[in-house]
């Protein structure tokens, strides 16, 4: 099946690509910040310049956090994608329960996106 | 929460210690089956003194990245049953954003102890004997949701039916939960589930937990993101090094025939982490 060869080759591409940028980001992030103590003994929330609204500002800046951030959520992306080709895959199938039943998982997903931000 | 091993270090060792760890952690995690999160989330707590909240969310991204990264050689050869995985990705994905947003209340020792719980759980279920028994029993909601399939075995295709939907529907639930608090991919569960409750040969069930870990994974995830749990300095290192380590590892995988000693090494060495977790959040020193 076809579908499933592409599908195979877009996980493949999704994960090294994010990784590819996170290693970017991170060259960056080491060289500015490398010779700094390490602080993570408190949980302190989500930190300025990773916040949804501020990243791209940051990545324009090359800050290379958000470089690594942008790769983290490329990752994160990857298998929502997925899911994506999984549906219009059973689309063309004309198997239209589970082209259903995966756009309800990507409903899920995106309902828990859109209501993880309290607390 | 009182932190009695504060360590100092600079950034770049900080990584560098991280990027070898992790590294080991996607190789044993590979070779046995197990994912590298068991090791990474001891590593960053105990090791490295960093907050449980911070260990969870890097293991939870690392997850997705050996999950993604595999289970596109198993798609390819037509062992992953696609649909049963996602039809029970509407259980998990439910499950791990309950958990995600429970893991938000529950205090850090306690996330400690459950890790612990559930790491000695693991590692009994890998030790467990494997079987490739194949189910031909029919059910009526397995037939309706087109659950049946066959996988690819020497040369042939091998049949096989699922049972017992509802049960292990259930069970999916739970292992999305769990992976939503813990940052794991909770593979041993959904194998538990495939497995043992809908009689899917093992084959088949360890490739589609597999495959259902990325999503399952990315419900909590984009909870994770929005609360600071994913931070860019632990994650970049943990992603790199276990990706690394996991393709390393299914380079001697193929080499090897047999890698049973290995199992059980890392069996041992998880039984340690998990007894560690356990006694030290029962102190409440994570």
């Amino acid at each position: 099946m076809r579908i499933q060869i592409i599908i195979g080759q877009l996980l493949r591409i999704g994960v090294f690509t994010s990784i590819g940028i996170a290693f970017l980001g991170g060259v960056i992030y080491l060289s500015r910040h490398g010779h700094e103590v390490v602080d993570y003994a408190t949980f302190k929330g989500i930190p300025d310049y990773v916040k949804p609204a501020n990243l791209f500002t940051s990545v324009f800046e090359l800050r290379g956090r958000a470089i690594i951030q942008v790769g983290i959520m490329l990752l994160i992306a990857t298998p929502v994608v997925r899911l994506i080709f999984s549906a219009i895959g059973f689309a063309a199938e004309k198997d239209y329960r589970y082209a259903a039943i995966t756009v309800l998982v990507l409903g899920i997903i995106i309902f828990s996106m859109l209501s993880g931000k309290a607390g | 929460m009182q932190h009695e091993r504060i360590v100092l270090m600079t950034v770049l060792t900080f990584t560098l210690i991280l990027l070898a760890g992790a590294y080991a952690a996607g190789l044993l995690g590979s070779l046995t089956g197990l994912g590298g999160g068991f090791v990474v989330i001891p590593l960053l707590t105990l090791a490295l003194g960093v907050d449980i909240h911070y260990a969870i969310g890097a293991s939870l991204v690392s997850a997705i990245a050996t999950s993604s990264g595999s289970a596109a050689a198993y798609v390819k050869e037509g062992i992953t049953n696609m649909r049963l995985g996602i039809f029970l990705e509407i259980a998990t994905t439910i499950g791990a954003f309950t958990g995600a947003i429970l893991a938000a209340f529950i205090p850090a020792h306690f996330i400690a102890i459950l890790f612990g719980t559930v790491l000695i759980f693991s590692a009994i279920i890998s030790l467990k004997k494997k079987s490739n028994e194949v189910n031909l029993k029919k059910s009526y909601l397995a037939e309706k949701l087109k659950l049946d399939g066959q996988f690819p075995e020497g040369g042939g295709f091998i049949a096989y039916r699922v049972i017992n939907v509802a049960g292990g529907f259930c069970m999916m639930i739970v292992a999305g939960i769990i992976s939503g608090i813990l940052g794991i991919g909770s593979g041993a569960l959904k194998v538990v589930a495939m497995d043992g409750v809908m009689r899917i040969p093992f084959k088949v069930s360890t490739t589609t937990s597999n495959f259902m870990i990325g999503v399952t994974a990315a419900a909590s995830a984009v909870v994770y993101l929005q609360r600071g749990y994913i931070d860019p300095g632990i994650c970049m290192p943990v992603v790199i090094g276990v990706v690394l380590g996991a393709l390393s590892g299914s380079k001697i995988l193929v080499r090897t025939a047999s890698a049973a000693w290995l199992k059980y090494l890392f069996a041992g060495i998880i039984l340690i982490l998990a007894i560690q977790m356990i006694y030290n959040g029962l102190l409440g020193r994570i």
